[in-house]
């Protein structure tokens, strides 16, 4: 996927939001949370074109899920852990979870277990750019940018401007075998 | 694991890299401790059990809050309880613990290298909660986290440290850690009070209070470890506070406007500090009590989590 199309994407999770939450009352307490890494830039867009088209700036804030993960003991060298930073009360609000990818489901789980310490939202809705399938949990995306079935073994990486790459790329890679 | 640390006994043994491993994830950490909800789930299962054989309430405490904050069971065992005062040594009495599969064993006892014996004995990793007049290396790193949160960095600082240093296994920890991190050290106390050579650990050594703490960006103050000196060393405690303790007047004069005054706790007050002192502007000794939670959160934290070496076997 080009820079282009992932454009057209977002404009187009974009607009799927926004009819959304105008059509369940959201638009007036719709937040936005991206889950680190991969899904803070992506929530920064997705709030931008929202702002533009919902007439107002949605809260935004990051989880990072490595305090929640549910394999510490089996990881070997522990998670590196970042910063969460949500500034905003949770309570009542309708929030956008963001992330890059949907793979297992594992990231998301935890980014909800997460989220509801810091209180009792309306209700969550989890956008990704790819849902590359092999989901291991029910979980599922409420706004996919495009489904891919990419089998495992395979990593699917979304490269960003705002990460330093040269262009927006999705780029689709054979995970070697140590 | 802490870089190449198994266990955390002495600031000694850490690398710039281990020091600031642990303070950049305190700050993660700390985020935890103001949440509405302060727990997170990430060592459910783990066990942490406190072995105290010195008296403590802050360090003890600060550790049991950390355990728990992070969801392990935190078991807390004194020796006035134990079957220490049956006869048991150390090394039995911590095997025995073991035994029952803990996770993380922390130690405080009155003689320095206790933990260190500890950890050769036992599988599990062993955090000193301080040893004799050994080292305290939680309360080191807790020190760092402050003087870096509040001035923003340790690199080209000035940190002046005051009091009974020979006795003091805070000031060796300190003596340990910052300046790695780029912090030049004071030391500053009676003649009988600072121990020969000390110099080679490279700080500067001087016995005049306004000397220390003039132009320092951050000064900390020690309690006489009473506990730990036979014969006094110096003639009576109102001649220490007198030409040793930092009072108002003192700090309005010598100190920088954003000059910062810690203290491991607990406070003389009256000795090395004047209460308006202790809880005046310059102080930042209650930060220090819950960075103390923080740091203690990343050390657990840290040293619980799988081992690399098995996880990759």
């Amino acid at each position: 996927m080009n820079s282009q199309q992932i454009e057209q994407v977002i404009t187009r999770l974009g607009q799927e939001i926004a009819a959304r939450a105008t059509a369940a009352g959201a638009a007036g307490d719709l937040a936005i949370v991206g889950i680190r890494r991969g899904g803070v830039h992506l929530a920064a867009r997705l709030r931008a074109d929202l702002a533009r088209r919902l007439g107002r700036e949605a809260p935004q804030g990051t989880l990072d899920i490595a305090l929640y993960r549910d394999d510490l003991a089996a990881h070997g060298a522990v998670p590196v852990v970042g910063p969460t930073d949500i500034r905003f009360p949770v309570e009542g609000k309708t929030v956008l979870l963001v992330d890059d990818v949907l793979y297992t489901g594992r990231t998301v789980r935890a980014a909800l277990d997460e989220l509801v310490d810091f209180g009792r939202p309306r209700r969550v809705w989890l956008a990704v750019l790819i849902d590359r399938g092999g989901h291991e949990l029910p979980i599922a995306a409420d706004f996919a940018g495009a489904t891919l079935a990419v089998p495992e073994g395979q990593d699917v990486q979304v490269k960003l401007r705002e990460d330093g790459a040269a262009e927006d790329a999705v780029v689709v890679t054979t995970r070697r075998l140590r | 694991m802490i870089g190449r640390q198994r266990h955390c006994i002495a600031l000694e043994d850490f690398n710039r890299e281990e020091l600031l491993q642990v303070l950049d994830l305190a700050v993660s950490m700390k985020e935890v401790l103001l949440r509405p909800i302060k727990k997170v789930p990430s060592l459910r299962g783990k066990s942490v059990v406190n072995l105290f054989f010195e008296a403590s309430t802050r360090t003890r405490s600060s550790f049991e809050i950390a355990a728990k904050v992070l969801s392990a069971d935190a078991l807390n065992w004194t020796s006035a309880t134990s079957s220490v005062t049956k006869g048991e040594t150390l090394v039995d009495t911590a095997r025995n613990l073991e035994a029952m599969r803990p996770d993380v064993l922390v130690i405080r006892h009155s003689a320095g290298g206790a933990p260190g014996l500890v950890a050769r004995h036992v599988g599990c990793a062993v955090v000193s909660a301080g040893d004799g007049a050994h080292e305290h290396p939680s309360q080191g790193l807790l020190d760092c986290f402050t003087i870096r949160e509040k001035l923003g960095s340790l690199e080209g600082k000035t940190l002046a440290i005051v009091g009974d240093i020979s006795h003091s296994r805070v000031a060796r920890s300190d003596l340990h850690a910052f300046p790695k991190l780029g912090t030049r050290v004071r030391l500053c106390g009676p003649p009988t009070m600072m121990p020969a050579g000390v110099e080679e650990l490279g700080c500067t050594v001087t016995h005049d209070l306004r000397t220390a703490v003039e132009g320092a960006d951050a000064v900390v103050m020690l309690r006489i470890q009473h506990e730990r000196i036979g014969d006094p060393l110096i003639p009576n405690t109102r001649e220490y506070s007198r030409l040793w303790g930092l009072n108002a007047k003192k700090a309005r004069e010598w100190l920088k406007p954003s000059a910062l005054i810690l203290h491991p706790g607990p406070i003389n007050r009256g000795v090395e500090l004047s209460p308006d002192v202790a809880d005046g502007p310059h102080s930042v000794i209650l930060d220090q009590v819950q960075n103390g939670v923080a740091v203690r959160m990343a050390i657990l934290y840290l040293l619980a989590g799988g081992d690399p070496a098995e996880a990759k076997a």
